[in-house]
């Protein structure tokens, strides 16, 4: 063979081998949906999986039991992570537009520093400092420290991506404000902010699926409960702890229960991320408009 | 369409003492860096009874007995980097080829499916990935991997004895998790390489590959290095899938099969049950431990991934 021809040979089967390797990829995500869907499902079909919140008693042994349910974990995710949201998002949004419209100050690249090593800081970390500062004190674990614990975490990824939203925004408009004798302040929040608002929801909800998807920081902050618990100063379930709980348990009848809590969290999550593209889709079709 | 940062400087900015907002703002900014401080400090302070007893001796005793009071980090240690660095090597051949397929230019409809696709994988909770690798991972790896592996290599050391729970399904879970990771990163590397040096290359009568490899990956490699140290940090405090696989075995194994573990699964195991003065303290030690080696990993490689975007754009 020539050596032109070994070129073109040797390209062709690196770009094959690219595109194989790529493929491989893919294949744990097909499979992750796969099973959960496939062993998640005959749990999830029952309508008492969501309302039921209680196992019946069944020590020492469990039985066969069908009018399980998760109803409090879904319950405790929600609160946990409404109330998360409503500490992560406004400040969040706060810092993202500083980090965007003052962008010359010196400090704002330590605070853009600060939030990239905030989001690969080990979410277990997080829950022990949470634990020292508001579980310790008041002497028991409680759903609000859970919530907060999910704060810190949500709350470098809605600062990062508010910034990315407000910096889209044309100067012009920021300028057309400040013509028009309107302060700083009414400018960003008032111009920039509805202008940014559907890359600040992409942000928003992409800190929610996060924060829903959490286990870790948890664990010394909510701990966890077998009923349903509505009081955010007490112990609270929530679905990923019940799925690592109940997988790691040898009974049959709540490994199942694990899959399908899987199943819901797994349709929640990527639900929200789904969403959450189209909305930045839009935003960025929107920018270009302006 | 793009602002840059010479274009928002133009904009007057309001002076003096009635830019409250700024302050504002500024003050709610400056709750992230602070925490991240807040944190380290809070969690040194409570690992304080164990720093003081145990000192440096800490990091290479392989005794844990909270019986006797005796804590050594060596095997956790060991545990977590020895998962992170396996299922880096795993991740980092299949995450550069996604990313170089992903950065070539154009859209084209399987790309864009690729692209959401390792974007959904990033989204997947950490404790599904968990649940997947007990009952499916685990037992097919042991199954097809393991048991083949330790039967035809066992004359090699460091292979052998098969468990479904071990250091090496961990990090083969640990490689699925951090592979968007890489893979985006490096992707948005690549993509920052002048145009003008691919388009010489390929002037020059280099073929697809030849550009790829010779010219774009070289100099693409600082960013990629940053990527790759970035994809470290998140699995060397990676939790709940990782407690979920590992075994949870408090030695340094023999082998790379055998069930062994992280510096973050004892947290997640022992700390509701720890009392008594030394024990919670210890396993704080693990913490900090544990955050102070991230921090490190990612400062050095945000700082790398950020010095070689900034390099590609001057160079353009």
């Amino acid at each position: 063979m020539s050596r032109n021809g070994r070129r073109l040979y040797a390209n062709g089967a690196w770009l094959g081998l690219m595109y194989v390797l790529t493929l491989l990829a893919l294949i744990p995500l097909a499979l992750v949906l796969w099973f959960t869907v496939t062993k998640g499902l005959p749990s999830v079909i029952h309508p008492q999986f969501f309302f039921n919140a209680e196992l019946p008693p069944c020590e020492p042994r469990c039985p066969e039991v069908s009018n399980a349910g998760v109803g409090h974990a879904i319950a405790g995710t929600g609160i946990m992570v409404g109330i998360a949201s409503l500490i992560a998002i406004p400040v969040g949004v706060l810092g993202g537009i500083y980090l965007a419209e003052y962008t010359v100050a010196r400090w704002s690249n330590w605070v853009r520093l600060g939030s990239d090593v905030m989001v690969g800081t080990p979410s277990i970390a997080i829950g022990l400092f949470i634990y020292a500062f508001l579980v310790v004190p008041f002497h028991h674990f409680s759903a609000l420290s859970g919530a907060v614990a999910l704060s810190v975490l949500m709350l470098p990824i809605v600062i990062r991506t508010t910034e990315g939203a407000v910096a889209l925004i044309p100067n012009g408009l920021r300028e057309s404000g400040l013509a028009l004798g309107l302060p700083r302040w009414r400018v960003s929040l008032q111009l920039i902010l509805p202008a940014a608002a559907p890359g600040v929801i992409t942000g928003a909800l992409l800190a929610v699926a996060r924060a829903a998807g959490e286990t870790a920081p948890l664990l010394f902050t909510a701990f966890g409960a077998h009923l349903l618990q509505l009081d955010p100063n007490g112990p609270m379930q929530a679905l990923p702890m019940t799925v690592y709980q109940y997988a790691l348990l040898p009974y049959k009848s709540l490994q199942d229960q694990a899959w399908g809590a899987a199943l819901v969290l797994i349709v929640l999550v990527l639900g929200i991320n789904l969403v959450s593209r189209w909305v930045l889709r839009r935003q960025i079709a929107l920018a270009g408009q302006l | 369409m793009a602002v840059t940062a010479e274009a928002r400087i133009a904009a007057p900015a309001a002076k003096g003492p009635r830019d409250g907002f700024r302050t504002l703002v500024g003050i709610v900014a400056t709750a992230v860096p602070a925490l991240l401080v807040l944190i380290v400090l809070t969690l040194l302070g409570q690992a304080m009874p164990s720093i003081q007893r145990f000192g440096l001796g800490f990091f290479t005793g392989t005794t844990w007995n909270p019986v006797t009071d005796v804590f050594g980090a060596a095997p956790a240690i060991f545990g977590t980097l020895f998962t992170a660095f396996l299922a880096l090597a795993i991740a980092l051949p299949v995450g550069i080829a996604v990313a170089v397929v992903l950065a070539e230019p154009g859209h084209t409809r399987l790309r864009g499916l690729i692209g959401t696709g390792i974007e959904l994988l990033a989204a997947i909770p950490s404790v599904v990935f968990g649940i997947w690798a007990l009952y499916v991972l685990g037992p097919w790896s042991y199954e097809h991997i393991e048991v083949p592996v330790s039967t035809h290599l066992a004359f090699v050391p460091w292979l052998g004895s098969p468990a479904v729970r071990g250091l090496f399904n961990a990090s083969l879970v640990l490689a699925v998790m951090i592979l968007p990771t890489l893979s985006a990163i490096s992707r948005d590397v690549i993509k920052a390489v002048p145009r003008g040096l691919k388009e010489n290359a390929v002037a020059l009568g280099a073929t697809w590959w030849e550009t790829t490899w010779r010219v774009i990956l070289p100099s693409a490699r600082a960013g990629i290095f940053g990527a790759t140290i970035l994809a470290l940090g998140r699995a060397l405090g990676e939790t709940i899938a990782v407690t979920m696989i590992i075994g949870n075995q408090y030695v340094i194994p023999h082998t790379i099969f055998q069930p062994a573990y992280t510096l973050a699964s004892v947290i997640a195991n022992e700390f509701t049950e720890a009392t008594g003065p030394l024990y919670p303290a210890a396993l704080v030690e693990l913490g900090l431990v544990l955050i102070l080696v991230t921090l490190v990993v990612n400062v050095l490689a945000l700082l790398l991934v950020h010095s070689a975007s900034r390099e590609a754009r001057l160079t353009a």
